[in-house]
């Protein structure tokens, strides 16, 4: 039996989503000036500046962006070997005092929040980090839950989310693909 | 468990274009470390390093010690003269020794040819050759290879003449290894008397004068000509070779383009090369050696993790 592939959220879907979690974000931040958005690379890069843009055109606001890459930060250096470093992690500013939010495409595991918040520990001391993942697939291997969630998803751990964004992937969509499908 | 470069780094050739470009790329990932207010990732957290330095270094000892330490390892260095021992007993004798104190790497340089080879099959732990003789100094080759990739975009197709010393020069051979596998066009350049003798089985093109080579190339490495071989009389006298063969600001204002200058140092100012070359606008001098801690991160990392048996037993002799 081939992989049978779902679509969750078409293009469509999908900026609604974000533009909810635009919202979440703001209300979230309730009018503080401390607010910054950092994606995780790579694909919450992408997820990063479609939710700065949506702010910025909805409500005026500049919002910094900035990118982490958390490859250095993985605990799995010694079991599965090293991965490729694919992006840079870029932080434009002082982290002291701010209230930062954390985007990702995917939260399974937690290991990649786990070590982005060790990563952004090393570059100074937020007043607030919360976590914005377009796909909450559950699976959690530890204690972190996020705050503002896209799309919740319940699917066995064989199965695998794809996100694609246009910037990488030419289409905007979620899908998921089951590996035993019945 | 994926080791895409194997247990160890013992020199360039063999290396597959897919596999230096893995080291290019992930070394472009490293540069933004050492950028950062603390230069410091917990990536190797726990790991055991020795530096085992058999020889004098100075550059190439810092850079890979600021290289461990930014990585989160930890690191022991032992420099030995190793004068009077013979290279066999030494070696395995340390060899021994050190994997009895559970270490994970170990960064060698060795004033024999093959010593790093030598070592990596006899322990478990990962060696990286830091330079053995004239055979190779594989991270100088790529740390030459990015700064050239970073100044020009591209290795392919690009002109690279290597020039002086080249008979003596570990550099020399781990740059024409890795250029040429990246598609480079690499050529020699100095007194037939510092040539190789197999110039033939290298795949370069041979320039016997310097002015040849500058309007050939678009970018020059110039070695460190040897000053301790001077007895030997490879070269009549320091103010010939700088005559003929030094890189002088006069030579490259004659050429067709900019040329770029690199020099692995330490330099002999006036000699190989002139002041106001070493220090003009298109010397990348210094930016090899920024380069140089990028890029031997990215060799631990991708290192790190591939613990593979010695290729040949450790109590086989």
């Amino acid at each position: 039996m081939p992989p049978a592939t779902t679509t969750v959220l078409d293009a469509k879907a999908m900026e609604r989503t974000l533009r909810r979690m635009a919202d979440e974000i703001l209300e979230l931040a309730s009018g503080s000036d401390n607010l910054v958005i950092v994606g995780i690379q790579r694909r919450g890069v992408q997820l990063a500046d479609r939710l700065v843009a949506l702010i910025k055109s909805r409500d005026g606001l500049e919002i910094p962006r900035g990118a982490l890459d958390i490859t250095l930060y993985r605990d799995d250096l010694q079991t599965v070997g090293p991965r490729p470093v694919v992006g840079k992690t870029d932080l434009p500013f002082d982290l002291e005092g701010k209230l930062i939010v954390i985007v990702d495409d995917v939260l399974y595991t937690g290991r990649t929040v786990r070590a982005a918040l060790d990563e952004l520990a090393d570059f100074g001391r937020p007043a607030r980090i919360a976590l914005a993942v377009l796909v909450d697939r559950g699976g959690r291997e530890l204690p972190i839950h996020a705050d503002i969630i896209g799309k919740k998803v319940d699917i066995a751990a064989s199965d695998r989310v794809d996100v694609h964004v246009s910037e990488l992937d030419q289409k905007d969509a979620v899908t998921i693909v089951r590996r035993d499908a019945a | 468990m994926s080791a895409p470069l194997g247990k160890d780094l013992v020199g360039l050739e063999g290396l597959s274009r897919e596999q230096l470009q893995l080291v290019l790329d992930a070394a472009e990932g490293f540069k933004e470390v050492s950028e950062r207010a603390i230069k410091k990732v917990p990536t190797l957290r726990g790991q055991t390093i020795v530096n085992l330095f058999f020889e004098a270094s100075t550059r190439t000892r810092v850079s890979f010690e600021f290289a461990e330490k930014r990585l989160s390892a930890d690191t022991v260095n032992v420099a030995s003269s190793g004068s009077s021992v013979s290279k066999g007993e030494t070696l395995v004798d340390t060899a021994r020794n050190l994997e009895a104190m559970r270490i994970d790497m170990v960064v060698i340089r060795h004033p024999s040819s093959g010593a790093a080879r030598f070592l990596a099959e006899r322990i478990k732990s990962n060696v990286i050759n830091a330079g053995d003789g004239t055979h190779e100094h594989p991270t100088q080759g790529l740390l030459d290879m990015l700064t050239l990739r970073d100044k020009f975009g591209k290795l392919d197709g690009l002109k690279v003449c290597l020039c002086g010393d080249v008979l003596h020069s570990r550099v020399a051979r781990s740059n024409i290894f890795g250029l040429r596998t990246m598609g480079a066009e690499v050529a020699i350049c100095g007194p037939r008397s510092l040539l190789p003798g197999d110039v033939g089985q290298l795949g370069v093109t041979v320039f016997d004068r310097i002015e040849a080579a500058i309007e050939w190339a678009d970018a020059l490495n110039v070695l460190r000509l040897q000053l301790e071989r001077m007895s030997a009389g490879y070269i009549p006298s320091l103010r010939e070779y700088n005559r003929v063969f030094g890189v002088t600001r006069e030579r490259l204002d004659r050429a067709p383009r900019d040329l770029l200058i690199l020099h692995p140092g330490p330099m002999n100012r006036g000699v190989e090369i002139d002041s106001n070359v070493a220090d003009g606008p298109h010397s990348v001098i210094l930016d090899q050696v920024t380069n140089g801690v990028a890029v031997r991160m990215a060799v631990l990392y991708l290192l790190a993790g591939a613990r593979a048996e010695p290729s040949r037993g450790g109590d086989a002799r």
